[in-house]
């Protein structure tokens, strides 16, 4: 019944229109924008909806209504606002790239900032996630309500998609798959294993109530526009955008083709069953390709312990292991990191609070404003008196400007969210970086294990070689042992090598990462700040001239009093 | 000081010969008048403009003295401010005035028996006034009871509204509540100072003028002994006029019907409503401001904690932002108390003074209702004497006697009635005005205020712009 028929309105963002009918809903033209609502009230319906409905999302940017000039009634009570005065693109840097993806609603970046010229920088030309579709499990779930599941059409396109296929200059080609969010769920899994050490942006949480809120339409947008957004960030990472993974993701028709990784039990279950053998001492070494993955993902049970292990060793027992976290510019950076972290959480909790502070003023304004007009309407109905005809004119100008100001206090606030979001975002990149940050640790710790493992089989072997050597001629089946046991160091020196490799290649992606942050989020804060600060300059220049206007108007009662 | 008022028509001239006296002697001998009393200079015209001088004896001194202590009692009450300003046209300066400020806040007392006393200021050239400048102390309540005095005496006047009592304990003493108060106060007074026919009440002159243990005995002897016997015998009546409706058969008390009433009533009504509705929003604007200025200055601290760990100059750029947002919240705050006393509270006192006709409106019901009754009533013991008339009866003498009085009673009443009628129609026209200025002076000083605030906010930011700027030039050099 909420299948594919149900109208997400992608291909109008429906923002816009909410954000005309600022002032009325009601209004009687189609166009319901600001004047026309205003006089709308000349009609006889008197500002019937509530100031609730003048509410409007923040994410949406004025610039999409700068053209519709206001169908000014000449009836109407109150003189229209000049329209242009109050509509105007919002102030931007670089607003020059505005609008072009307007027309599927997808969402090409096109924040003017460093991100736009580091999305240019991307393989990929487009992508977009639409027309979520409701579809049914074909294996029956035991939960109940877990029966159904969204697909969502995933559309891009890649700079070079024409040389991927094969047909020289022609036009890129355009990818369309339809994806699950378990699919996602796989892709960052993959991801994750596959890029250890790197910044590997957060992929949007599985929300766990989820059958239950799954057929609210707002859960399956807002799902649907993190999951754009989140395409967009692995897309504009240097490396993983180049990923196959994320190709493969984008690009391979049918059922996602990368390999889900084995849930966390079945992996328990595999590791059980070799458990034995590894108590055996059969299988005591660990083998090489394993160990450029974490123990923690449950693969190897006697390993998970033996890290366990020598982590606790390291903390409790203050036994220095044989390689520590040596690098100081690391530590320094991590330290900052956290830091930084710390500080960021605060600062975007701030904005939060800043822009809803700002949002109530804009909308207080506009309540107050409607107010008003309803106050001058009543007296000019009402009016007997010269006096009375004066005053109902103030408070319609007064009434005027307050509507302006909220209008403008409402640009202002959708530009500032736009602007300020930048610390949401970099909040959500900082749990990336400590992702990178315990890919190292853990790689370290493996390295570590490995290490103690092969002091304590030295040990052995000297112990044996020890004992074997008091006796003349040698003991064949200590001897033996001896055998053995150099068979299990040569192993486990190739996993231990194996191991430094990796963790050195964790590092250096670390590095890399850390220094690519540091100078994107300079970029990032200074585009921030900017765009937060010329919009505040642009929108409360335009207030206060609405403002000024007044108090020039209302100037003689000053001196009559004065 | 009747030997010097000495009687009717003379006292114009021995007034005169005074004053000049007067002014001579104030230069020449400056420490013959107390401190307490010092002319305004507007006073010196007003003397001046008086023509010749009588030759100056010894006694001037001595009347001097008498004339800056009493000179109201010497100025008989016809000759009221009118006469006066005929005085003396030639001087602009020299025009009535009678400006009265109410000042210095005080608290006084202790816990719940305390309360805040203010002194209110009276400057005048008014005749009726005992000089051109009296201080007093006077409290709330002394205002209340002005306030009552007046409604009682001048019905059908809208007696300009006082400030609530305080509606929260907590915020019974805060600065801003007290100034707010104050500030009404001081309106409230001057209102009725200057209002035509209240500046010439008795009570403004002993609310202005006399001492706090005067005042006090007034308020006591009143309250004690007529306000509440009054109420009681306006209660019995209020009891009586029931009965006697239900025993007559009577309709409802009668109602006016005039169109004209009924659409003022209508309005006063509805402009109620929309004028609480707009009360109601800017308050919450104030608050809106509050909130506004306190995120700022908390965005702007988490903001320059987060330019620390940036270091360097984009450290710096934040920094400024982050202390701008600090200066901007102080305005912000600075804006919503300016809003709160020159825009909110004068929509407040609009309410109020809705408030206040409404009262007037039931006055004008009582008003009414007494004079049908009495006309009714009237008619009746008309008939009933026209009856006794024909039957040559015993009591046709007490009757008529009866008949004469209630007749008189009844002719009272509607002048009363008419009186009432005359004075709305006048003050209504009078509050239309008076809105209208008032209401354009605090539409003016909203849209400075928000028009300087966000010029504030775009100055600062610019600021912030520039140096955003240079950082952007220098880093894009390295």
């Amino acid at each position: 019944m909420m299948g594919s028929e149900v109208a997400f309105g992608f291909d109008s963002p429906p923002e816009i229109e909410e954000m005309e009918s600022l002032a009325l809903s009601d209004s009687p033209s189609t166009v319901s924008s600001l004047p026309a609502a205003i006089s709308a009230s000349s009609d006889g319906d008197l500002f019937i909806s509530p100031p609730s409905a003048l509410h409007f999302p923040l994410s949406s940017t004025a610039s999409g209504d700068g053209g519709d000039p206001a169908p000014s009634t000449a009836s109407s009570f109150l003189d229209p606002p000049s329209y242009a005065d109050i509509v105007f693109s919002p102030f931007d840097s670089q607003n020059g790239d505005d609008d072009n993806g307007a027309d599927n609603g997808s969402m090409l970046r096109r924040d003017s900032s460093p991100r736009s010229t580091r999305a240019a920088r991307s393989d990929y030309l487009k992508i977009s996630v639409s027309d979520p579709n409701k579809e049914q499990e074909t294996v029956n779930s035991l939960v109940p309500g877990g029966g159904t599941y969204f697909t969502y059409l995933i559309t891009s396109q890649m700079r070079f998609g024409s040389a991927a296929n094969g047909d020289g200059e022609s036009e890129p080609v355009e990818f369309s798959v339809r994806r699950r969010f378990r699919d996602v769920v796989t892709l960052a899994n993959r991801l994750a294993e596959g890029y250890r050490g790197f910044c590997i942006p957060p992929r949007p949480d599985k929300s766990v109530v989820e059958s239950q809120v799954m057929q609210k339409n707002e859960f399956v947008e807002q799902r649907r526009s993190a999951l754009e957004k989140y395409l967009w960030r692995l897309a504009e990472h240097p490396v993983i955008g180049m990923s196959d993974e994320l190709r493969v993701f984008l690009q391979a028709k049918g059922k996602l083709p990368l390999p889900t990784t084995t849930d966390v039990a079945s992996r328990m279950l595999d590791g059980a069953v070799r458990l034995p053998k590894q108590l055996f001492g059969a299988a005591a070494q660990v083998a090489p390709q394993e160990v450029v993955q974490p123990a923690k993902g449950g693969r190897d049970l006697l390993r998970i312990f033996k890290e366990l292990k020598q982590a606790v060793t390291i903390e409790w027992g203050g036994v220095k292991p044989l390689l520590v976290e040596e690098d100081k510019e690391f530590l320094a950076k991590k330290e900052k990191m956290q830091d930084l972290e710390l500080q960021l959480s605060t600062a975007s909790q701030q904005a939060e609070a800043l822009v809803n502070a700002q949002q109530d003023v804009g909308e207080t304004m506009g309540e107050m404003g409607l107010a008003f007009i309803k106050l001058a309407k009543f007296e000019t109905d009402q009016g007997i008196y010269n006096s009375q005809r004066i005053r109902a004119t103030d408070t319609k100008n007064v009434a005027t400007a307050a509507v302006k100001a909220s209008r403008l206090y409402r640009e202002l606030n959708a530009q500032t969210v736009k602007h300020l979001d930048t610390l949401h975002e970099y909040l959500g990149l900082m749990l990336a970086v400590n992702n990178a940050f315990s890919e190292r640790a853990s790689a370290l710790l493996t390295v570590q294990t490995l290490m103690s493992d092969l002091t304590t089989l030295n040990i052995r072997i000297d112990k044996l070689e020890a004992a074997s050597s008091k006796i003349f001629g040698g003991d064949r089946s200590r001897l033996r042992k001896v055998e053995e046991l150099r068979e299990t160091i040569k192993v486990t020196e190739d996993a231990k090598s194996c191991a430094i490799r990796e963790y050195e290649r964790i590092k250096e992606n670390n590095r890399n990462e850390l220094d690519r942050l540091d100078q994107e989020r300079k970029d990032d804060f200074l585009s921030m700040l900017k765009g937060f600060v010329i919009n505040q300059v642009g929108y409360s220049e335009k207030v206060a001239n609405v403002w000024a206007t007044v108090a020039e108007e209302t100037s003689s009662y000053a001196r009559g009093n004065s | 000081m009747s030997a010097l008022g000495g009687g009717g028509g003379a006292l114009r001239n021995a007034s005169t010969a005074l004053a000049i006296s007067s002014t001579e002697s104030f230069a020449g001998t400056p420490s013959c008048h107390t401190k307490r009393v010092r002319r305004p200079p507007g006073s010196f015209y007003w003397l001046h403009a008086v023509t010749p001088a009588p030759p100056l004896d010894t006694t001037t001194l001595k009347q001097l003295v008498f004339v800056s202590d009493y000179a109201e009692s010497m100025i008989p009450p016809e000759i009221g401010p009118q006469k006066s300003s005929s005085q003396s046209p030639r001087s602009p300066s020299g025009a009535p005035f009678l400006s009265i400020s109410v000042t210095d806040p005080v608290k006084l007392g202790n816990g719940v028996q305390a309360y805040i006393s203010y002194r209110v200021i009276t400057k005048t050239n008014l005749p009726e006034f005992q000089g051109p400048e009296k201080i007093v102390i006077r409290r709330y309540s002394d205002f209340v009871w002005l306030h009552d005095k007046l409604a009682d005496k001048y019905k059908g006047i809208f007696i300009p509204p006082l400030p609530e009592k305080s509606a929260v304990e907590k915020f019974r003493f805060s600065a801003e509540f007290i100034e707010m108060r104050r500030q009404a106060l001081d309106i409230f007074v001057n209102r009725i100072a200057s209002h035509p026919e209240l500046k010439q009440s008795e009570d403004l002159k002993t609310f202005l003028e006399e001492d706090e243990e005067a005042m006090e005995r007034i308020r006591s002897f009143e309250t004690g002994i007529f306000k509440k016997p009054a109420d009681l015998l306006q209660m019995f009546k209020d009891v009586q006029t029931k009965v006697t409706d239900v025993v007559l058969g009577k309709e409802k008390p009668v109602e006016e019907t005039d169109p004209e009433y009924e659409k003022l009533k209508h309005y006063i009504f509805g402009l109620e409503d929309h004028l609480t509705e707009t009360q109601k929003q800017a308050v919450r604007l104030v608050k809106r401001h509050r909130e506004l200025g306190q995120s700022l200055s908390e965005f702007g601290k988490a903001i320059k904690l987060l330019g620390a760990c940036e270091g360097d100059s984009l450290g710096k750029v934040f920094a400024e932002l982050g202390s701008k947002s600090e200066l901007l919240s102080i305005k912000l705050q600075k804006e919503a108390h300016n809003l709160l006393m020159n825009f909110e509270e004068p929509l407040k006192d609009y309410v109020r003074c809705v408030q206040s006709i409404k009262d007037s409106f039931s006055h004008r019901a009582n008003a009414f209702r007494l004079h049908c009754e009495l006309t009714e009533t009237t008619k009746l013991k008309e008939i009933n004497l026209e009856k006794l008339n024909l039957m040559r009866s015993d009591k046709t003498r007490e009757a008529e006697i009866e008949y004469r009085e209630l007749k008189a009673e009844s002719e009272e009443a509607t002048r009363r009635f008419e009186t009432i009628i005359k004075r709305m129609n006048e003050e209504i026209v009078r509050f239309q005005e008076q809105k209208t200025a008032e209401m354009g002076l605090a539409f003016h000083l909203f849209a400075k205020g928000q028009a300087k605030l966000a010029n504030d906010i775009a100055d600062a930011w610019r600021n912030v712009l520039t140096k955003i700027e240079a950082y952007s030039l220098s880093s894009g050099h390295d």
